[in-house]
Formats: structure tokens, C-alpha cells, sequence
């Protein structure tokens, strides 16, 4: 490049040169256009055969917005809970959402620690085993929240316990996958530190590594009970208990006024604890950079 | 850990005296916090009925459930079995196909909106701050509100089927994305838009010259990634009535047709695990062009 600008004088030789030796500031070669419009036309072509087939019709439209805008007029104003006795109802739906969320994510936690030390490379050298645990991870992962609530419901009932047992057995698989990640990622000079002094492979891992990803896994944890509690207030839907549950019931009565205060509730509740949690977060994670075991303070 | 012979020097002292007081402080620390803890899982126990008798009853009935779902395959007979058992392929694979639409659609609707809203709440870009509040409390609201409550209003509206399913998801998809273009907005480099503007350029110029371009490979990911949790949703959505294969789901309940059942939730996370692994791919490659921009 800068051999090319110190020749000095510009000439058609030399643009023929650039172009030879750096085609790519020269604009995208034939071939690269034509895949790149086969994919947009493709992509358009996909976009519009959904369209039809979905009957995206102007006129369904309309006339779904014109019932649309009738649900968002009746849903104001929205309703006003004028009694105790009346207003339990929804503070219930409340605190089971947000137990269901309290409780699968500590149930998940619960199990997510022994098998996120047994994935971690540094604690379970065996490759054999560590592999066969990150599949079961991956598989763990794969399935989905709902179904998971629907088999559950089976076994226990319509309610919330059903919705602690699908968020635990659907968050042991990523919170594993990020505590044996975690583990990995300590650092290595306090666990030969203690190696040096004799201790057992217990001592190190309860004094070694535990205190320098504690922060961050307790942070880790914090997120995803933040999103369980959203996830929480879906599972109501089919039937596990919650704010969905009432939400559900009251659209399918065509309460609006009442679906407006309990999204109302709903998105309060949210708001605060995705306040809480992250003012948490942050001083955790402020915290794990002046802790004297962390990897910040040994360079 | 043993210490040296102790010398009782006055600074010792003071050291052990310190220990000991931090000793203290975090042992009482650490019983606060457990037993903060320890409330907290007595009480949502008791609110989300965590019985341990209901429990002990359930898994039983966990393990009947599962045990009804498992087709029954003969030996010597294995295609003809697994034939019965996906008797019904031909309509769960037109199911499917509008499963993976209804995502792709509500992708593709998600992320226009999502771009729009996104630039309205990204603080770099827009000094009016009654549009910045909006942009994100509506974002808010979005991707706060559950896409199966979306849903069971827009079946409400716009009636049965998979269009209800798209709006629903778009909406959600608009909130979770507005958000994150939002962060990458803000964290773009200022250098080429500065130069937009130095050189003339209008809002729109900044926007379409000096942002666009090195953000695109992000938004591309973000999208793919959104894509793929929306094919987990649209798998489920139909269960309200939103289209694709989540109806197939509510009725097999309903007929407790525990095989179909199972064999439901084989192909959808046959479908779920193949897209996700394709979209990895595609991720990586933005991922590396986005590297290679900047």
C-alpha cells in the first residue's frame, strides 16, 4: 500500500496494480455480487411466500388491528383492585412467580455445582468423563422450558411446584456448562500454592478455587434468576401456577381492564428486581476486582 | 498452617487481634447470610408448594408418564414400529415447516423493528430525550410482556393461526434486540460518523455511512441468535392457539396420546439442536467479519 503511494505519479498502471494486488478495496469481484443477490432474492422470495401463506392479508390485518385497538380501549383505564381480600389474589400470583423463579434457580444451583466441578478441566483431568458430562450439558440445554412444565404437571398437578422443577432441570445444563467454565478459568497460582503446602485435593478446591469464582458465579446466579422470574411468568400459561395462570384466565374471560393491571404488576415486579439484581451484580463484580484473591491484584 | 515459635512482639499481637476481629465479623457474615437464605427457601417453599409428600406422590407418577410416553418397539418389527409411531408424520412436517416460518418471519419483522427502536434508544445518537425515553420504555415493555400473553391476544384479534404466532414473537423479538443494538450503538466508534458529519453529512448519512457498516456484523449474529430462541418459542406458541407444532402438542395432551407426545418432542429438539448448530456456524462467520472491520 504504501509503496503504491510513494510512486509518486498516478497513471492507469498503477490503479491496475492495486486493483491486481488488493481487489477487495475495489468493490466485491462478479461473483461475489451474485451470490450476494441470489441470497437477498432468495431471502425476499422466502419472506413473501410466508407472507402469503400465513395470509398476511391487508384486509385480516385491518380489521385484527380495528379488534386490537378495541382490546387496548377497553383495557383502559385499567382496573383498580379496591380491596384487600381482592388484591391477594394478584399479590399471590406475584409471590408464586417469584418463588418459582427463588426456588428452581436454587434447586439448579444446587446440582450445577458438583457436576460444574466434575466438567472442569483442572478438577476432573479424566477427558473421557468430562466429555460425556458436557454432552449431558448440551442435551440438558436443548430442551425446552414449557415442555418440561407440561411433563411436570403430569406428575404433580396444575401449580407452581411444577414450574420449580421445570426451570431447575432446564437451567442445569447452562449454569454447569458456566461453573465448569468458571472453574477453568481460575487462576493457577493459588491452587499450586496450597499444592506446595500439602493439601488434598478438597482443601484446594474449597480454598484454592471456590474463593476466586465465588463472585462471579453468584453474579452468573443472579442473572439467571432475573430471567428465570421472566420465564416464570410464562409458565402460568399452561397451567404451573403464577401471574400467567391469572393472566391467561382473565384474557380468556375478556377481562381486559384486569389483564392491563396485572401487566401493569407484572412489568413493576420485573422492573424491580432487574434493579435489585443488578445493583447486586455490579458490586460483586466491583468487589471480585479488589479481592485479594482475584487475578486483578497479581500484576 | 503452623507459625513460627510465637515471640509475643506487640506486633504479632496487633496482627492477631486483627485476624481475630475479621474472623469474627466474617463469621457473622456468613451466618446472616445463610440464614437470610434459609428464610427465603422456607418461605417461597411454602408459597410454591414445595411438599415433600406431594413430591414423593409425584415422581411415580413422573416415571408412569414417561414410561407411557416410550413407544413400544418389537424386536424384528422396528420399522413397522417406528412407522406407527410417526404415524402422523406427514402433517407434523408440514407443522414444522410452519414452525421454522413463523420464526424466520418474526426474526425478520423483530429486527426491522429492533434496528428502528434501537437507534431511537441509543444515547451516542439521539439528543431528544423524550424520544430516547420512549424508544426505551417501549423496548421495555416488549420484551417484558410474555410472548404466550402476546399471543393469546393476538389470537384473540386476529384469530387462529400462525400470523398471531408471528406478531407475537416480533414484538418480543423487537424488545430483546432494541436493547442489545441499542448497547452496540452506543458502543460503536464515534471516529466515521465525526467524519460523516465533517464532511457534511446529514443524520441520515451518519447513520447509513458511519454506523451502519460496523455495526451490521453484530446485528447479524444478535439476529441469528435471536432466531434461534424464536424457533424454540414458535415450537411451543401453537399451544395458545398461534400456529405450528405446539397444537399438535395441546391436543395430544388433551387425547392423552402419550406416544404422539413423545414423538413431538423428539422432533423438536431434533429441529431445535439442528438450528442451532447451522446458526452457530453463521454466527462464527459475522463473528469474524465484525473482527476483521474494526
Amino acid at each position: 500500500m504504501s509503496k503504491l503511494l510513494q510512486s509518486g505519479k498516478s497513471g492507469d498502471g498503477d490503479v491496475e496494480r492495486a486493483r491486481q494486488l488488493l481487489p477487495s478495496v475495489f468493490g466485491n469481484s462478479v461473483q461475489n455480487q451474485i451470490i450476494k443477490y441470489g441470497f437477498w432474492l432468495l431471502f425476499c422470495a422466502l419472506v413473501l411466500y410466508t407472507l402469503v401463506i400465513f395470509d398476511f392479508s391487508p384486509q385480516r390485518l385491518l380489521s385484527g388491528l380495528a379488534k386490537l385497538g378495541h382490546v387496548l380501549s377497553f383495557m383502559f383505564p385499567p382496573y383498580v383492585w379496591q380491596t384487600w381480600e381482592e388484591f391477594f389474589e394478584p399479590l399471590k400470583a406475584i409471590a408464586e412467580t417469584l418463588a418459582m423463579a427463588f426456588l428452581g434457580t436454587a434447586l439448579a444451583v444446587l446440582i450445577a455445582f458438583p457436576l460444574g466441578l466434575a466438567g472442569a478441566r483442572n478438577i476432573l483431568p479424566s477427558s473421557f468423563l468430562r466429555f460425556g458430562m458436557r454432552r449431558s450439558f448440551d442435551l440438558l440445554r436443548s430442551l425446552e422450558q414449557i415442555i418440561l412444565a407440561l411433563i411436570f404437571i403430569r406428575a404433580f398437578g396444575l401449580g407452581p411446584l411444577a414450574g420449580v422443577f421445570a426451570i431447575a432441570i432446564s437451567d442445569i445444563g447452562s449454569l454447569s456448562k458456566l461453573f465448569a467454565e468458571a472453574f477453568e478459568n481460575a487462576d493457577r497460582k493459588p491452587v499450586e500454592g496450597l499444592q506446595s503446602a500439602g493439601a488434598g485435593h478438597l482443601q484446594i478446591i474449597r480454598l484454592a478455587i471456590i474463593p476466586q469464582v465465588l463472585p462471579v458465579l453468584t453474579s452468573q446466579v443472579l442473572y439467571y434468576f432475573e430471567s428465570n422470574t421472566r420465564s416464570a411468568s410464562i409458565l402460568g400459561v399452561v397451567g404451573a401456577g403464577g401471574i400467567g395462570y391469572l393472566l391467561s384466565d382473565r384474557i380468556s374471560a375478556n377481562n381486559w381492564p384486569e389483564v392491563m393491571s396485572l401487566l401493569f404488576l407484572l412489568l413493576v415486579t420485573i422492573a424491580i428486581i432487574d434493579a435489585v439484581s443488578g445493583a447486586l451484580r455490579r458490586r460483586l463484580i466491583a468487589g471480585a476486582q479488589n479481592n485479594p484473591h482475584g487475578k486483578k491484584t497479581h500484576d | 498452617m503452623t507459625m513460627p515459635a510465637s515471640t509475643n512482639s506487640g506486633a504479632e499481637k496487633l496482627f492477631l487481634e486483627h485476624e481475630a476481629q475479621l474472623r469474627h465479623w466474617r463469621r457473622i457474615q456468613s451466618a446472616l447470610f445463610i440464614a437470610i437464605f434459609l428464610t427465603l427457601v422456607l418461605v417461597t417453599g411454602r408459597i410454591a408448594d414445595f411438599d415433600l409428600v406431594k413430591i414423593f406422590n409425584g415422581i411415580p407418577r413422573l416415571g408412569e408418564f414417561i414410561h407411557n410416553m416410550l413407544p413400544e418397539i418389537r424386536r424384528g418389527h422396528v420399522l413397522e414400529d417406528l412407522q406407527e409411531w410417526f404415524f402422523p408424520w406427514r402433517i407434523w412436517l408440514r407443522l414444522l415447516w410452519e414452525t421454522i416460518l413463523i420464526a424466520f418471519l418474526a426474526s425478520v419483522f423483530g429486527v426491522i423493528a429492533a434496528f428502528f427502536l434501537g437507534l431511537a434508544a441509543s444515547r451516542n445518537l439521539v439528543r431528544n430525550r423524550i424520544v430516547f425515553f420512549t424508544a426505551r420504555r417501549i423496548l421495555e415493555i416488549a420484551r417484558t410482556i410474555p410472548e404466550l400473553v402476546f399471543a393469546l391476544i393476538f389470537v384473540f384479534c386476529f384469530g387462529v393461526g400462525p400470523l398471531a404466532g408471528v406478531l407475537a414473537i416480533a414484538i418480543h423479538t423487537a424488545g430483546a434486540l432494541g436493547k442489545l443494538f441499542s448497547e452496540v450503538n452506543e458502543n460503536a466508534r464515534p471516529g466515521s460518523m465525526e467524519g460523516v458529519l465533517a464532511a457534511g453529512g446529514s443524520w441520515f448519512q451518519q447513520i447509513r455511512i458511519g454506523l451502519v457498516p460496523q455495526v451490521l456484523p453484530n446485528y447479524m449474529s444478535y439476529g441469528l441468535l435471536r432466531f434461534e430462541i424464536n424457533v424454540r418459542s414458535s415450537s411451543i406458541i401453537g399451544y395458545v392457539g398461534a400456529g405450528g407444532l405446539g397444537q399438535e402438542i395441546s391436543t395430544s395432551i388433551g387425547l392423552n396420546s402419550f406416544t404422539d407426545l413423545s414423538a413431538l418432542f423428539l422432533i423438536i429438539a431434533a429441529t431445535v439442536i439442528t438450528i442451532d448448530l447451522l446458526s452457530e456456524k453463521l454466527r462464527h462467520h459475522f463473528a469474524l467479519k465484525g473482527l476483521s472491520r474494526i
